[in-house]
């Protein structure tokens, strides 16, 4: 299709939208400081946002600049992001409504941060990849440290902008030698130069601006060993925050470095593969295993994430083990949504419970089986998700993994993820084991809601319904996510 | 459909079970036993429409009417799964068995007060609703996610309603069986694999994977995936360590459903799965498993009679009896195989008796070390005649079903290898020792000091327990006097193993050998 300045708003439609209402809410702001009404616009924004990726797909795929393009990919991608970020806000209302402090920004910071995830998810050229990562960091540094009170979020969000800082240096390095070794900056670019270059001299270069990449993005999606930062910046920001960086933060970072991944054909490297497979190993045990000793849920969900971007390094393996991209992005995809619904499901149970003082520690939700039914049992459907277990949607995306790891005949890889998972088990049936308990201590029965609002009930059913619905008639999404990038 | 609807009768009724609470602290236990008891009639009414000779053919791969009943509609069709079940004549007498021990399950735990009733049977009834998926999933996708699946409420069982170590104990037992059928997922995904090479298709259809061209080293490990998941549910030696712990901690339902059915989907996948799926990596395995079977049954024996827990004590024996089933599968010929299938029946209803006599009486002692009992049969005579019956069935006494099981494994193993059957043969004779022993500790002799001074009311067994134990007590002697419809309605599925492996043994038919012995 033409790309004329109709389509091409057409096409990017979903990030217009965004760009607009932040203006928007910064204006409200601006005029006339009302929580609720910027609450309302940020909720309204993110639907509309979801309700045009429909006009979108109808003419996806478009390349809409020599940086952006808009696909079915980054459709799929997008409307991960914007349903996070829709639950998010939803939930942040009430949670903001307990603290002190004004809360306007929180939702145009979300705003901002979503509008990072979508360009992230949309780049095709290394300088729109690095303005949605900077977008999406930027504002998650404020939003780390937004509730005023305790020094925890002050600390996690400073320790995460040193470290982040850091990593978006090494990055840049990182794009600076490819860009100087093959003189181009657009993924496919870099693919084609990759493919004709033969040159002795300037494989150092890529292969270290390889390397500063992954380890840039590294940092970024918490593998091993650049994980030191999870559990604190998990533990200290805000529940809605950590779900929000759990989520989308880490899907659209991961979705843009596999679009890279695969349209710069970095898959036939062998050496590119060894690292990613140590990497791997690497996270899948120490997250597993860091996670069992772990009393406060936070930490153990930081150490668990850590775990399960191990088992998703496996898919980017299994793309140079047969050289096929096809079934390892219908992997990674199903895995990343499953993963994602997953994790909404346990910060949004965190969110509600912490609603009056953060509630987070595992003795702090003994007894909320009996207290609480519904909260605990999508807790619990969580956890099982979490751990892989049928019915639930982290069964067929570790389904996925395994199928993909047999294809490529990763046996080493797949044997670490058997025991990783095994160690899993442990960790996630404590917390269901907590909620069981008969005996609710005195914090429990201060601190939990008495009644859960329409607003929580509602986002727990429909979350607990997704993760089922994934889990048990996968074939739609299955069929949908075949058909992604070809 | 009946065959889904088997399923999900059960299903349904946990949740009405557990919504049944809000009328009475009583009615979710009635719900639940009206439920099982629908499900069984319900399951027995299809049955009266089956003719007769359908029970004697040899159910085979290509004809789903040789099966006794078989559904199949597609659910993912990307992957080729489908969720396709059948029953032949080994499901049928397992999924009789896991409805008649799950009444009695229900009607074990009928007195004890325990708190949230409702989402307790809700757990009990899911459990058999898993249990009877494993026993009719014939597609390998939906077989591991039953496996998987009825693990939740059974751990759910343990963790909420165990007794003092019941952390521990439900968690070893979770991770135990999750890391061992994560073995079996990927030997089921290289499987499916192997046939997609080969094909070009997809699917985790039982039939159509079933004579999968692999290689033989292939075979190995992929059979070992399998029957390391299966052993360590059945459980057999050395992976049986969280049986004990797992048995001792669940409370009395959850026992005797764990040790009359749970243990047997392990067996059961031995038999439907390991061996027909892997014949020649089996064949070549067997005298591992044979011995890894007769080391369960001593070793299960010797620490049977060092347990002073009335609980654990019956939980050894398990792993006692169970060894035999394991000899009875890798003996390699159909009179050791009905051996096996009589003794998952015949042990279902002793073990699953005896963990009731246990509950009993933990409910009414607060103890379940046999130190502090005695003397009991005097307060409670009708009690300690069931627990007799009972341990004389463990034993193996002539005439009850377990004798007939675990004298065919031993005639069918003798030809194979004479020096394990003698080894093996000592099972009888231990099990006579820890049975005695336990009879002689808790209901003989004099009550125990501790008895004495804490002068509890002691209340006999009731109608309603005394019906179940009737139940028990009908079958093992039917099991053991007459056991021949068992034999004839297995004997077909046997004919269809080795229609399928060609390696099995047809010529010691037990009909000829029981013919013999009439």
């Amino acid at each position: 299709m033409e790309l004329s300045f109709m389509s091409g708003s057409q096409a990017m439609l979903a990030p217009l939208i965004l760009s607009c209402a932040a203006l928007i809410i910064m204006m409200q702001i601006a005029f006339w400081r009302n929580a609720s009404l910027s609450w309302m616009l940020s909720i309204a924004t993110l639907l509309l946002a979801m309700l045009a990726l429909s006009p979108m797909s109808d003419l996806a795929p478009l390349i809409v600049t020599p940086i952006l393009v808009s696909d079915q990919y980054s459709i799929f991608y997008s409307l991960l992001i914007l349903f996070s970020t829709f639950v998010i806000a939803l939930l942040a209302k009430d949670y903001l409504l307990e603290r002190s402090g004004e809360n306007e920004e929180f939702y145009l910071l979300l705003i901002l941060a979503a509008l990072g995830g979508l360009i992230l998810v949309s780049a095709t050229h290394l300088a729109s990849f690095l303005l949605g990562l900077e977008l999406l960091g930027v504002a998650l540094y404020a939003l780390i440290a937004y509730p005023e009170r305790g020094h925890l979020p002050l600390e996690a969000a400073i320790k995460y902008l040193v470290l982040s800082g850091a990593a978006s240096a090494i990055l840049l390095f990182g794009f600076a030698l490819i860009y100087a070794a093959l003189g181009t900056l657009s993924f496919a670019g870099i693919g084609a130069a990759l493919a004709a270059n033969t040159a002795a001299d300037t494989q150092l270069i890529i292969l270290m601006g390889t390397a500063m990449i992954f380890t840039g993005l590294g940092f970024k999606l918490s593998l091993v060993p650049f994980h030191m930062w999870t559990p604190d910046v998990y533990q200290g920001a805000p529940a809605p925050v950590t779900g929000f960086l759990a989520t989308v933060s880490k899907g659209a970072i991961f979705a843009g470095l596999l679009r890279f991944y695969v349209d710069a054909q970095l898959y036939q490297y062998q050496g590119l593969m060894l690292a990613l497979s140590m990497v791997a190993i690497a996270s899948m045990l120490a997250g597993n295993l860091l996670a069992l000793q772990q009393t406060n849920l936070k930490r153990l969900l930081a150490y668990s994430s850590i775990a399960h971007m191990g088992y998703l390094l496996i898919i980017l393996v299994v793309c140079g083990a047969l050289n096929e991209v096809n079934l390892a992005i219908e992997s990674a995809s199903f895995y990343l949504a499953a993963y994602i619904a997953t994790s909404l499901a346990a910060f949004a149970v965190l969110t509600i419970i912490s609603q009056h003082q953060e509630t987070e520690e595992l003795d702090d939700i003994s007894g909320l089986f009996w207290r609480q039914p519904l909260l605990a049992l999508s807790l619990t459907i969580a956890m099982l998700s979490l751990a892989g277990i049928p019915l639930t949607a982290g069964f067929i995306g570790k389904f996925y993994i395994f199928t993909a790891g047999i294809q490529g005949a990763l046996w080493v890889l797949l044997t670490a993820l058997v025991i990783g998972s095994g160690i899993g088990i442990y960790y996630y049936l404590r917390v269901i084991f907590a909620m069981t308990k008969n005996r609710p201590t005195d914090k429990t029965i201060s601190s939990f809601p008495s009644k859960l609002s329409p607003v929580g009930k509602f986002v727990v059913c429909l979350l607990v319904l997704l993760m089922l619905y994934l889990g048990v008639l996968p074939q739609a999404t299955m069929e949908y996510l075949g058909g992604l990038l070809v | 459909m009946f065959l889904l609807n088997l399923i999900l009768i059960l299903l349904v009724g946990g949740a009405i079970a557990w919504w049944s609470e809000r009328f009475g602290k009583h009615v979710p236990k009635m719900a639940a036993l009206a439920i099982v008891l629908l499900d069984l009639a319900y399951l027995l009414i299809h049955l009266n429409q089956v003719s007769a000779e359908q029970f004697s053919i040899v159910p085979t791969a290509a004809d789903a009417a040789s099966w006794l009943f078989a559904y199949k509609t597609a659910w993912i069709p990307r992957f080729g799964i489908s969720v396709e079940l059948a029953m032949d004549g080994l499901s049928l007498i397992l999924v009789l068995l896991t409805l008649v021990l799950g009444a009695i399950a229900i009607i074990s735990s009928w007195n004890e007060s325990n708190d949230r009733q409702g989402f307790f049977q809700a757990n009990i009834l899911w459990t058999l609703a898993g249990v009877i998926g494993v026993f009719l999933a014939v597609d390998l996708f939906l077989f591991f996610l039953f496996w998987e699946v009825m693990l939740v409420p059974m751990y759910l069982l343990i963790a909420i309603w165990g007794h003092e170590g019941k952390a521990y104990a439900s968690m070893k037992f979770f991770i135990f069986t999750q890391l061992s059928g994560l073995l079996m997922l990927l030997a089921i995904l290289v499987l499916a694999k192997l046939h997609h090479t080969a094909t070009g298709v997809y699917s985790f259809s039982y039939f159509d994977l079933l004579g999968t061209p692999m290689d033989g080293k292939i075979a190995y490990w992929l059979m070992l995936g399998f029957f390391i998941a299966f052993v360590v549910k059945l459980p057999g030696f050395p992976f049986h360590t969280w049986l004990p712990d797992a048995h001792t901690q669940a409370p009395t339902a959850g026992s005797v459903i764990l040790a009359g059915i749970l243990l047997k989907t392990g067996a059961y996948g031995l038999i439907r799965f390991t061996v027909p799926l892997f014949p020649a990596a089996a064949m070549e395995f067997a005298p591992i498993a044979m011995f890894l079977g007769v080391a369960g049954i001593i070793y299960g024996a010797v620490l049977a009679f060092a347990q002073s827990d009335f609980k654990r004590l019956v939980a050894y024996s398990s792993v006692s009896h169970m060894g035999f089933v394991l000899l009875g599968v890798f003996a390699w010929n159909s009179l050791a195989l009905q051996g096996a299938v009589m003794q998952m029946v015949a042990h279902g209803f002793s073990t699953a008796a005896l963990f009731m006599i246990a509950g009993a009486l933990q409910q009414r002692l607060h103890t379940r070390n046999m130190d502090e009992m005695g003397g009991l049969w005097h307060n409670m005579p009708r009690m300690g005649a069931v627990a007799l019956f009972f341990a004389l069935a463990s034993l193996g006494l002539p005439g009850l079903g377990n004798f007939v099981a675990e004298f065919l494994v031993l005639v069918g193993l003798f030809k194979v290898n004479p020096w394990m059957t003698a080894v093996a043969a000592l099972g009888l004779i231990t099990a006579a020792i820890y049975s005695l022993i336990m009879m002689q500790k808790a209901f003989y002799g004099r009550p125990s000091a501790h008895l004495e001074r804490a002068n509890l009311k002691l209340n006999d067994f009731g109608s309603l327990e005394m019906t179940a134990m009737a139940v028990m007590i009908v079958g093992l002697i039917w099991l053991g006097l007459y056991p021949q419809p068992v034999f004839d309605l297995v004997q077909p599925v046997l004919d269809s193993l080795y229609l399928q492996t060609s390696i099995f043994d047809s010529t010691s038919a037990v009909g000829e050998f029981m013919g013999g012995a009439k």
